[in-house]
């Protein structure tokens, strides 16, 4: 038997380790990946939820987050390479004019 | 139902003869294919060492583990070195949801003849199966070379379009058994229809069509003739294992017919079910004839992908992912579709 | 027992991949890392019982989105990343900022779920029965989301694929 709050703890652990690459991180493909780890973060949070008030809908709701996550990576890989091709940088900082 | 240290012991052994003797068959389906394609292109094959060649595989063994395992200097050592375990672990782990026959009793206990029954078993084949796309993407990658990048970004990209057909087609069984466990869905396909004709799902679930879509994608997944563009040595010199050499591609190797043995597994166990068939005789043999039949099976799947491979020629990529893609993927919806209709409309 | 044992293994392998994803600096052993922490969540999730979100987290998850990921990492030969200026101000600032709110958070849940635990497979989430949920009270979800997927692909076709070249003017 273990407490929900320990698996909270790790969700906030996962969250926040992500919240940190989204500031710290230059590289505009790891930026997403950290997006990625704050979704899964938050999932584990939705299932273990779903585990103390025995409600179902909480592991559904866990299909809903990835659909939307797997949907969000397409387009933002996609807009990746659109910039890539232009700039030819990955560097968030070098990102930073309107109009080449 | 078996208490904790007899399903342990029970456990450890069947995995130790699990992986046994499916690195035999490893070895032997490479003995059996080079002899089939040389008779089919009128020669004879392996012939020189022991009799009909049958010790072919231990020579080969024994080269590969002479070989100099040379690591080429500029590749990203760790990936290098780990794409190869990747491809076998993912090779190897799936064999263990597959059932080879009836429950036997050893001494007072019922031992069933599968390392574990999930109510998930199907799931778990297909996850091994995504993560297996990894050895191949960072094995190409991690080599730095242009050849084997490309190899590797073609097969990955194959592998993951083939992925959704094979999983496609696999959810039309779903719907006929109502099960993910494969012991339970072996279990549907017992008895006969019209007197004679066998309830495998292929006759009496009516898969035709998925059985064919399976055996596309299956092709195409383990990349095999017609689908082995990826690697093909007039194309890409050798695609995504270029610069191994020695034991780390014997490991590929390995991973490649180790794949190919599970996907003849759960063809036989999804669609020609499993280890159902006349049983007759004495107790002993009645519990030995459902793993024989299951080997018969995987047996006649093994000789078609060998006979394949000796016939047609590869696709070139745009067409295979065409075929997978515009052609594939809407037969297996379509399947998917008739057979909710069929259920639904039966019960 | 068994429980707390294999939740703190597989939680302390999540831990480690997270910071491990921090630490590097190449994006591909970012990606990897990612993968490492989405395998010991399925496991997570058995441990709670719901076998078929873990199934499908491999699947999905780790076994198509991540290798998309790595992909374009390698597509795009994505090289070592570079410090700049604003970076450092995100480390000083950025790490004990989230540390605090993090904490903040974590205290508060801490407060109200109070000491109510779970069991091993708390929860066994079937596929019959999340299908059946997922097929009757969250139909219109499920026929939103599959409407965005469908438009995410036609986006992503559009927006990555190259511009077409121009015919040269023809001198008359």
């Amino acid at each position: 038997m273990v407490p929900v709050s320990y698996y909270l703890i790790l969700s906030g652990i996962l969250f926040s380790c992500g919240v940190i690459g989204f500031l710290i991180k230059r590289n505009i493909i790891t930026i997403f990946i950290c997006i990625e780890l704050m979704l899964n973060g938050v999932n584990l949070s939705f299932v273990a939820f779903a585990a103390q008030w025995q409600h179902l809908s909480g592991q559904v709701f866990v299909f809903f987050v990835m659909v939307v996550a797997a949907a969000e990576a397409t387009v933002g890989l996609a807009i990746i390479i659109a910039v890539f091709r232009t700039r030819e940088t990955l560097n968030v900082d070098h990102v930073n004019l309107l109009k080449l | 139902m078996l208490s904790l240290p007899i399903f342990l012991v029970a456990s450890v052994v069947k995995i130790v003869l699990v992986i046994f003797i499916l690195l035999t068959a490893v070895a032997y389906t490479v003995w059996l294919e080079r002899k089939v394609v040389g008779h089919m292109q009128n020669r004879w094959g392996p012939s020189r060492v022991g009799p009909f060649g049958l010790l072919q595989p231990l020579a080969d063994g024994i080269k590969f583990l002479l070989k100099e395992d040379l690591t080429p200097p500029h590749v990203y050592r760790p990936l290098f070195i780990a794409a190869p375990m990747i491809a076998v672990i993912c090779a190897l782990t799936s064999i263990s949801v597959i059932p080879f026959g009836t429950a036997i009793p050893v001494a007072g206990h019922i031992i069933p003849l599968q390392i574990t029954d999930l109510n998930i078993g199907l799931l778990l084949i297909l996850g091994v199966t995504s993560i297996g796309v990894y050895g191949v993407a960072l094995a190409g990658w991690s080599s730095n070379n242009k050849y084997s990048l490309l190899g590797g970004l073609r097969a990955s990209a194959q592998m993951v379009s083939y992925e959704i057909c094979l999983g496609l087609s696999l959810v039309g069984v779903l719907i006929v058994s109502g099960s993910f466990s494969l012991q339970q869905i072996v279990e549907s396909q017992r008895g006969y229809f019209w007197g004679f004709i066998p309830k495998w799902n292929i006759f009496y679930g009516c898969q035709f069509v998925a059985f064919f879509i399976y055996l596309m994608a299956a092709y195409a997944e383990t990349n095999r003739i017609p689908f082995d563009l990826p690697e093909a040595e007039t194309e890409l010199v050798a695609g995504y294992h270029t610069e191994y050499s020695a034991m780390k591609f014997a490991m590929f190797f390995m991973a490649e017919y180790a794949n190919m043995i599970t996907v003849a597994c759960l063809a036989t166990i999804l669609f020609l079910g499993g280890g159902n068939g006349p049983l007759f005789g004495p107790p002993v043999l009645r519990l030995i004839l459902p793993t024989f039949y299951f080997v018969a099976k995987v047996f006649v799947f093994l000789f078609t992908y060998i006979w394949v491979r000796g016939t047609l020629p590869r696709f070139r990529y745009d067409q295979l992912m065409a075929f997978g893609w515009k052609f594939l993927f809407p037969l297996a919806i379509a399947n998917l579709v008739v057979t909710a209709l069929v259920v639904a409309y039966r019960s | 027992m068994l429980h707390l044992v294999l939740f703190l293994v597989f939680g302390a392998i999540c831990v480690a991949g997270a910071i491990n994803l921090l630490v590097q600096s190449h994006p591909i052993s970012s990606a990897l890392s990612l993968v490492v922490v989405m395998a010991s969540l399925a496991v997570e999730y058995l441990l709670l019982g719901a076998e078929f979100v873990a199934a499908v987290q491999v699947i999905v998850y780790a076994g198509a989105v991540m290798v998309l990921f790595v992909f374009v990492i390698m597509l795009l030969n994505a090289g070592v990343e570079e410090r700049t200026k604003g970076s450092q101000v995100a480390l000083i600032l950025g790490i004990p900022g989230v540390l605090a709110g993090g904490l903040l958070v974590a205290w508060v849940l801490i407060e109200r779920t109070g000491t109510a635990t779970v069991g091993l497979g708390a929860l066994p989430g079937f596929p019959k029965t999340i299908g059946n949920l997922l097929f009757h009270d969250f139909l219109l979800p499920f026929e939103i989301t599959s409407v965005l997927v469908l438009i995410a692909i036609m986006g992503a076709v559009v927006l990555a694929s190259r511009p077409e070249p121009k015919n040269p003017e023809k001198e008359s």
